[in-house]
């Protein structure tokens, strides 16, 4: 009997116990978060398998043929969602140009279907994020001002005030988001693209993301100053100042001086 | 109705007079004369985007509030619903988007201060570049190297008033360059912000700064620039009959008086171009400034991008060697004074006493009325385009990481490249700019000696073909040829004849260094005696 209760508790018994708790939430969380995943966009099997040729003769190259990724050439994509894919492959990202620090947006290679069913392939080998619906990326619905907030605490490090663009370190950038859909800024936001940290839901809200959406759209209405001149900051302007300000007063200070003889 | 106009006229002028006696003013002033160039206006340049700042300035004053209260914003602007933020910054707000024409005299008043501070620096440039700075004018330069820093301080302060994230930044850089002062440097943070940064009386004391103190000491300070504009005389540069002691242009009045009357609103009319058309300080994109957010694209405005760029460029350590020293438990940051405080402190030194410096060096010590041209003082042109080379480059690295952008480049990159580029490429353009006016000199010497080339050939009865050459006119010679021709200092002997070393002689030494420094290589002007050979010889 002595013998036993030894046997039962085992010096190891207390971190066994932790380690099954601990895998029981990480199943029970990964079966509720991925349950949306195939509620949110109907992928046929069809669909599926068609994503499967495009994907071994457009991405097997470097991401392998079962997308598990190659060590120092292209990650595995096993759960990066359907969301990671329509961002990278419907900005043109992905199939990449070439190598170089970061890969280039570009115009798309493949139309929405394909991507779709791309997008449904790689979302079938492990769940993960899903492409956003239309209401979630309606930035009417958003609310601007917190979209601001949320914006210069987390993006507008990399992104400018506004959303221009900066640089970051070696040759990669953050790319300008004046022309970039709703839908792939909200999947930016959810897969963290490349250099880009990854705002989950927890980080910030659905709702929260919509209000990024929001303030960045009220950034594609003209500037109630006139010319934006790119809306990087005083440099720019700075540079306006010299240019086109002393230019056009030197200009006119030979006029004013020159004899009229 | 002409004849009634006039006695009108003379009627008022004389009614002032016989009770000012102000004619002896108006005939002495309306009679000064004034050389003519084009370079001559960018000083008033200056003067002008001034008053267009004190214009749009005292318009802003009736609108601002200078108060760090905290408030909602509920005004018209959809991104800023709601949000937390200072009275000042609401007002700026309020001001942009409420007050009729609030936005346009904002954006005028932003213009302005960037053209005044650039018009500023190019004037300066053209002093320097033509000698003007030197004796009697010594005083005068300091003067307006005075009104160059003041320009900095009245752009800065009112830059900083809106309290927006990206002046607030730049209010955060200063305040840790003031606290990196040994000693003293947390005292005087603590006094000027009354607390810890950034306190709640900062935006009050900026404002009193921004629209008393700095203004009326520019005020104040190009009264006296003008005074001794008038005193000294104007410059002129070199030209027939044009000597030291006279000046040869046109009255003040009627030429001047007109033509400067319709600059005034030549300038007014590029600023208020520029603040109708392009948007300046949004600080509506920026955001109330809060402490943690730092955007991309965070900048001075232009006139202090030269600091930024130091610090950007300023290594934390240097091949394992530290600059932040930790001495007897108090921390030393030589990475922040180095390019917060010395480089700004030698750079402005070395521009405010250049005069002097170049007077004691060369040994050259009459009064000079007639300007260089900058190729006939090839070494002070050549330290004039070295600074610039050198400011340039900390303007870039200020902006490293727009440029980095804009080309495509590595940002790290571009920083080593800068932190090569500051030492090596002012050197390189002295020399290059010294080659350049030296090169110059002795075109001129050529064109003196055998004249323009017409391109007409001509053939001899004994089959010899020339190409005629056309003499230069009498003016075009005469600016070619009348420069001074300064030798460097030649020094006394070490010893005397008994073996005794003389007093001072190392100090002369080092002198004659840098007369050497400045003379050594020299193309003379052409003399009287060589040109008429070379008629001769034709």
């Amino acid at each position: 009997m002595k013998s036993l209760a030894k046997k039962r508790y085992h010096k190891a018994a207390p971190l066994m116990l932790v380690l099954l708790l601990l895998a029981a939430i990480t199943g029970v969380a990964a079966v509720t978060t991925s349950s949306p995943a195939t509620a949110a966009t109907q992928v046929s099997e069809d669909d599926v398998a068609q994503g499967e040729k495009l994907f071994a003769a457009n991405c097997a190259t470097c991401h392998g043929m079962d997308a598990q990724g190659q060590e120092d050439i292209a990650p595995s994509l096993v759960g990066v969602g359907a969301a990671a894919v329509d961002f990278q492959v419907g900005t043109g990202r992905m199939p990449m140009q070439m190598s170089g620090p970061q890969a280039r947006a570009k115009a798309p290679q493949f139309d929405q279907d394909q991507i779709d069913q791309l997008a449904g392939y790689v979302a079938s080998l492990g769940a993960g994020p899903t492409v956003p619906t239309a209401e979630q990326v309606d930035g009417s619905l958003g609310d601007p001002a917190n979209g601001m907030e949320l914006f210069r605490t987390n993006c507008a490090m990399c992104h400018g005030s506004v959303g221009g663009g900066g640089a970051l370190t070696q040759g990669k950038y953050a790319p300008s988001l004046w022309a970039t859909t709703p839908t792939h800024i909200y999947e930016a936001m959810l897969t963290g693209p490349q250099s880009m940290p990854v705002f989950n839901n927890a980080n910030i809200s659905s709702e929260g993301k919509r209000d990024v959406i929001a303030y960045l759209e009220e950034q594609r209405q003209p500037s109630p100053g006139g010319l934006k001149l790119g809306a990087i900051g005083p440099v720019a302007e700075g540079f306006w100042a010299w240019l086109v300000g002393i230019g056009l007063i030197i200009a006119s200070t030979v006029w004013v001086g020159a004899r009229s003889s | 109705m002409g004849t009634k106009l006039n006695n009108a006229a003379a009627g008022t002028a004389n009614y002032v007079d016989e009770r000012t006696s102000i004619g002896g003013f108006v005939k002495f002033f309306a009679r000064k004369i004034f050389p003519d160039h084009w370079s001559f206006m960018l000083g008033e340049v200056a003067l002008y985007s001034f008053i267009v700042l004190l214009i749009s300035g005292v318009f802003l004053t009736a609108f601002f509030v200078p108060s760090m209260d905290i408030i909602h914003y509920d005004g018209t602007f959809p991104t800023m619903q709601g949000v937390e933020m200072s009275r000042a910054f609401a007002s700026t707000l309020d001001t942009s988007f409420e007050v009729p024409g609030g936005l346009l005299m904002r954006q005028i008043h932003h213009w302005a201060a960037l053209l005044f501070t650039a018009s500023i620096l190019f004037h300066m440039a053209r002093v320097f570049f033509t000698g003007a700075f030197r004796k009697p004018r010594e005083i005068n330069w300091l003067i307006g190297f005075t009104l160059m820093i003041m320009s900095l301080a009245a752009g800065f302060t009112g830059y900083s008033l809106p309290d927006d994230v990206l002046s607030g930044n730049g209010l955060r850089i200063i305040d840790g360059i003031v606290k990196a002062i040994p000693i003293i440097g947390t005292y005087i943070s603590y006094w000027l912000f009354g607390g810890e940064f950034p306190g709640e009386v900062l935006i009050p004391r900026l404002f009193t700064a921004h629209v008393l103190l700095v203004p009326a000491l520019i005020l104040g300070l190009i009264a006296l620039h003008l005074f001794l504009v008038f005193l000294h005389k104007h410059t002129q540069y070199p030209g027939g009959g044009r000597t030291h002691k006279n000046v040869v242009g046109l009255p003040l009045f009627p030429v001047y008086t007109a033509k400067a009357g319709g600059f005034f609103f030549v300038v007014f009319g590029v600023i208020a171009f520029m603040g109708a058309f392009f948007t300046i300080n949004p600080v509506w994109n920026y955001g109330p400034y809060d402490p943690s957010p730092v955007s991309a694209g965070t900048q001075p405005d232009w006139y202090i991008l030269f600091v930024d760029g130091a610090l950007r460029m300023m290594p934390g350590e240097l091949w394992g060697f530290p600059f932040e020293w930790v001495i007897g438990g108090y921390t030393l940051s030589m990475n922040l004074l180095i390019p917060g405080l010395i480089m700004p402190a030698l750079l402005f030194g070395f521009m405010a006493f250049y005069p002097w410096f170049e007077a004691w060096a060369t040994g050259d010590r009459g009064e000079k009325h007639v300007l260089d041209r900058p190729r006939n003082a090839p070494v002070r042109t050549g330290i004039g385009v070295a600074v610039i080379t050198f400011y340039v480059i900390l303007v870039l690295e200020g902006s490293n990481d727009i440029v980095a952008n804009l080309f495509h480049l590595s940002l790290n990159d571009l920083t080593i490249f800068f932190r090569f580029a500051i030492f090596i490429l002012p050197v390189v353009a002295f020399m290059v700019t010294k080659r350049f006016c030296l090169g110059l000199q002795r075109k001129d010497r050529e064109l003196v000696l055998h004249g323009n080339e017409t391109g007409r050939i001509v053939r001899h009865e004994n089959g010899e073909y020339i190409e005629v050459h056309e003499p230069l006119d009498e003016q075009a010679r005469w600016i070619a040829v009348n420069y001074d021709d300064i030798a460097p200092s030649v020094v006394a002997p070490s010893h005397n004849d008994r073996g005794v070393e003389r007093k001072g002689h190392k100090f002369d030494r080092f002198k004659h260094r840098l007369s050497r420094f400045y003379f050594e290589d020299r193309v003379s002007p052409v003399t009287p005696a060589e040109l008429e050979e070379a008629q001769h010889h034709h």
